[in-house]
């Protein structure tokens, strides 16, 4: 294993699909340990950037620079669980080593899904599923995580608690985060820094200092919210 | 005004605390041994309209005239060789068919090379019915064992390369994403997630192929056998013996359910996965 973490970075990458430049000479740098929200439309080339950092897209046509660790793990807003593996072997999927199956154990545990190894993907909930897609990522020890709007499709309570277990996960195991997201209160609350994407750059890129439990009614997050919002096009009252 | 005051008269009544229960979409609870009510019940008809002599025998013979036939063809030893003959027929057609088609389908699925041989020939075979190569493999083969086994394994193969090699070549994308993201071999990816993938898919063609396989015996024993089950029934029509016939068709049909059945079995137990709407 490394013993020095390498953070992630990016240089003016530029994306093409056809005639239009999804990202158009972007920069982008992040820490080991740093915790980086990425923000923006549909179509503002959050997706893109995410699968050209973890290596997933072949039949693109671009240039730029792109430093990426060794260890890369990438959270789906699906769970991504193979059916017919159970939890345990879905998170070591991929995994070598005697002891890979003790550090599954232990990645499991590390959710709160201790005991359930053996059980099958479709005997969980939607949030133990993405609890265990979760785990596969730790797993790996990974120096970069990258997550695709990870708690999109988990309802209200079950994000919260999520957002818990992430925060903490990544306090304890510092791994550079990429987390695109289309939700700026998950933004402001869990990450050091926001970005903010248009038209394949970035339009904004702002350090978040607020204390530790972030609270939603703080008036300091209601200033970030306001100032995420307006980057994206959004005033408050009115409609878009 | 005062009438306001006075209770509501439904509030004497104690409160009515029945809900009507939704339905379940779904199938609900299977009945024990509910596939065999269905043909009980045939054979239940069948036997009142031979006992009230609606059914004249010469058309059809009664149930027990069928059984009666069934003992007396065991007993001189007929029955016994009969289906010995049949069955190898149709299980050593259905293994090598298995065999071939699965292995096309796997070489097919997994490699480029592999599809642009084989994929455009089997679906050129396809389109032509196994049953319509017999005058041709006649020629070839002569009318013994070995042209009976080529037919049933041609049929059993076309069936399970078509069902395997779809499901091969059709595993989710999603799948596949991830298999990159985690770093997968290609060993690995055939191994952990094609193939368990592409099981469902399988077992659909092995169930068809089992079928295929006792309608390509049933037809090859009756033109050019000189033993097994169809030959047996060819001779009864010859002499008239409805209740020989039935006797045949019984062994047939039993021979059908039991292997369906023993593949469910092994279905359910490969694939214990998946949670299905039959349960």
């Amino acid at each position: 294993m490394a013993s020095n973490a390498r953070g992630l970075r990016v240089a003016n990458l530029v994306r093409r699909f056809g005639d239009r430049a999804v990202l158009d000479g972007l920069d982008l740098d992040i820490a080991p340990g740093e915790f980086v929200a990425l923000l923006g439309r549909s179509g503002s080339g959050k997706s893109t950037l995410l699968r050209a950092i973890a290596g997933l897209d072949y039949d693109v046509t671009g240039t730029g620079e792109l430093d990426v660790p060794d260890r890369v793990s990438v959270a789906f807003q699906d769970s991504r669980l193979l059916p017919w593996l159970r939890v345990l072997d879905n998170v070591v999927l991929g995994v070598g080593g005697s002891d890979a199956r003790e550090h599954g154990r232990q990645a499991l545990a590390e959710v709160g899904l201790e005991g359930r190894e053996r059980a099958w993907p479709s005997e969980l909930s939607g949030g133990e599923q993405q609890r265990v897609a979760l785990a596969r990522c730790l797993v790996r020890d990974p120096e970069v995580l990258l997550a695709d709007e990870p708690f999109g499709s988990l309802d209200a309570l079950t994000r919260i608690r999520m957002h818990g277990l992430l925060r903490e996960l990544c306090a304890r195991h510092r791994p550079a985060v990429l987390l695109v997201t289309h939700d700026v209160d998950e933004a402001v609350e869990l990450a050091d820094r926001v970005v903010v994407l248009e038209d394949g750059r970035i339009r904004l890129d702002v350090a978040v200092t607020l204390p530790a439990p972030r609270s939603h009614r703080d008036p300091g997050f209601q200033s970030y919210r306001d100032q995420l919002l307006l980057a994206l096009g959004i005033t408050e009252g009115a409609t878009p | 005004m005062t009438r306001t005051l006075e209770p509501p008269p439904r509030a004497t009544s104690p409160p009515v605390t029945t809900r009507t229960r939704k339905r379940r979409l779904g199938l609900g609870k299977p009945i024990p041994f509910g596939r065999v009510l269905g043909p009980l019940l045939l054979i239940g008809l069948w036997s009142a309209a031979s006992a009230t002599g609606l059914l004249d025998p010469r058309i059809l013979s009664a149930p027990w005239t069928v059984v009666e036939a069934g003992v007396r063809l065991t007993e001189d030893g007929t029955l016994p060789d009969s289906i010995a003959t049949s069955l190898s027929r149709a299980a050593i057609g259905f293994l090598v068919g298995a065999s071939v088609g699965t292995s096309l389908a796997v070489a097919a699925g997994l490699s480029r090379i592999g599809e642009a041989l084989i994929d455009g020939s089997v679906q050129v075979k396809r389109a032509i019915p196994t049953l319509g190569l017999i005058p041709l493999l006649i020629l070839w083969l002569g009318i013994g064992e070995a042209f009976k086994i080529v037919v049933i394994a041609l049929g059993v193969a076309v069936t399970l390369y078509i069902q395997t090699y779809s499901s091969l070549t059709g595993i989710d994308s999603r799948y596949v994403e991830l298999a990159e993201v985690v770093g997968l071999n290609r060993r690995q990816f055939v191994r952990k997630v094609v193939f368990p993938g592409a099981l469902p898919g399988f077992f659909v063609g092995l169930r068809l192929g089992v079928t295929g396989s006792w309608l390509a015996l049933v037809v090859l024993e009756q033109i050019n056998a000189t033993s097994g089950i169809g030959y047996l029934m060819f001779q009864a029509q010859n002499y008239g013996q409805t209740e020989v016939i039935l006797v045949g068709l019984v062994v047939y049909g039993l021979f059908g359910f039991v292997s369906d059945a023993l593949l469910r079995v092994l279905e359910r137990r490969v694939l214990s996965w998946r949670r299905t709407l039959a349960g």
